[in-house]
């Protein structure tokens, strides 16, 4: 069992390599998730019908299926109509539109519970179109949703996994190529998850900080 | 896509099924059992529980299958696919249970308890009239979120070798060249899928409404 632990840290140099290919991939993927998930809450709001229907069909249905089979249809089925993407930006594609989703319908459950009167108020002081939703509709509704955004960050960095599956050099498939080259499974996917928990824990501090210069603020 | 497709299709779903319903049927009680150590504060254990919590929701579920699959053999216990796959699903899915079956027995009134044990009643006693038969009521919407969510990680397993919805969808767009079909044939049988269980928490809420006038 040592030796094994002993034959992993020999190749630490390519499980942090994933490592880091895991945090880029799932900081990009966040960081974009949450662009793209503005303009489709607002469509979700929209209350013109085909615009938040068709915003509703994009969010229900990726919220239907798996992450897996998303990252597959952009990866293999998107080619046959003639778009094609790199494993790495089919996994970033992938994470980003399946992520947005979800991101757009907490943002949704925010603003649908912000008080009528907090808009109300900004359109009085003349407040309207793009200004009023970055100055008076989106801050509270993210600090509102900061700690659910970071929950949905948590399931950004567990679905990346699932990419090495497409052949992405994240930190699963690091693990794997690791085990499969001197057998070495145990200290290898143990290696692995250790690294995947110390993420998670990161992201949590972060979250945390990040809710309490938002209590200060308010 | 041939009739035989829509089969093998049909078959991977017995299997996301099946296996899936094996893991919850086990994670549910599990994640009960581990709220209920924590909630009672047992020594050592407790402290062994919130790091088992801790490290399974932080471990995506393909890393903790191939974990399962391939390390257990390396140091002696040989295990299958199935085996594996389940054994996987339900010590990831009982990790958010026990959190969630935790919560509910955080917010339970102690005064409920402490009526109990005056009453007389032993601490078993009072968890199965008193806690449980609410308990389970308030947890039901997130253990059924937490279901979904596992139907939804559930083609980790393939990695196994197992076929499952996905899997099998990706040997059809393999055969065939043309993914895209058993793609989506794949995605309305795990809308069913998916829509079949918050189907039966409806189900379940509103006979309890009728039975107790209250859900």
């Amino acid at each position: 069992m040592t030796r094994e632990f002993a034959i992993v840290w020999a190749h630490k140099g390519r499980l942090l390599e994933g490592f880091v290919n895991t945090i880029g991939l799932c900081v990009l993927a966040t960081i974009i998730a949450l662009v793209v998930a503005g303009p489709v809450t607002i469509a979700l709001m929209a209350r013109n019908r085909p615009i938040s229907m068709l915003a509703r069909g994009l969010v229900d249905g990726m919220r239907c299926i798996p992450f897996l089979l998303l990252a597959y249809i952009i990866y293999y089925g998107l080619p046959t109509l003639g778009i094609r993407f790199n494993n790495w930006t089919a996994g970033l594609s992938a994470l980003v539109v399946y992520n947005a989703s979800y991101m757009a319908e907490i943002l949704r459950g925010a603003w649908a519970s912000l008080p009528r009167e907090h808009i109300d108020a900004g359109q009085a002081f003349g407040f309207s179109g793009w200004r009023l939703y970055r100055r008076i509709i989106l801050p509270p509704i993210l600090m509102a949703c900061v700690p659910v955004l970071g929950n949905q960050t948590i399931q950004i960095i567990k679905d990346s996994a699932f990419l090495t599956i497409i052949a992405v050099p994240e930190l699963t498939h690091e693990a794997s190529a690791i085990q499969s080259m001197y057998y070495v499974p145990f200290a290898a996917f143990v290696g692995a998850v250790v690294l995947y928990w110390l993420l998670c824990r990161i992201v949590e501090t972060l979250v945390g900080l990040i809710e309490r210069r938002a209590e200060k603020r308010r | 896509m041939r009739a035989y497709d829509y089969f093998s299709l049909l078959q991977g779903a017995a299997v996301t099924i099946s296996l899936s319903l094996t893991g919850i049927l086990l994670g549910v009680p599990l994640g009960l059992a581990l709220a209920l150590i924590r909630w009672a504060r047992v020594p050592l254990l407790s402290g062994a529980v919130a790091v088992y919590v801790s490290v399974l929701r932080a471990t995506p579920l393909v890393t903790f299958i191939l974990l399962v699959f391939f390390a257990l053999p390396n140091v002696g216990i040989p295990i299958d696919p199935v085996p594996a796959a389940i054994a996987a699903l339900a010590m990831n899915t009982s990790a958010f249970n026990c959190e969630i079956w935790r919560a509910a027995l955080v917010d339970f009134p102690k005064t409920q308890l402490d009526a109990a044990t005056a009453a007389g009643m032993t601490p078993g006693l009072a968890f199965r009239r008193i806690v449980f038969p609410q308990i389970w009521r308030a947890s039901l919407p997130g253990l059924v979120n937490e279901m979904t969510l596992l139907i939804k990680s559930s083609p980790a397993i393939a990695v196994t070798g197992i076929v499952d919805i996905t899997r099998a969808a990706v040997r059809i767009g393999a055969q065939t060249y043309e993914p895209l079909p058993p793609f989506l044939v794949a995605a309305a049988l795990y809308f069913l899928v998916i829509l079949g269980f918050v189907r039966a928490q409806r189900l379940i809420e509103s006979h309890m409404d009728r039975k107790f006038g209250f859900a």
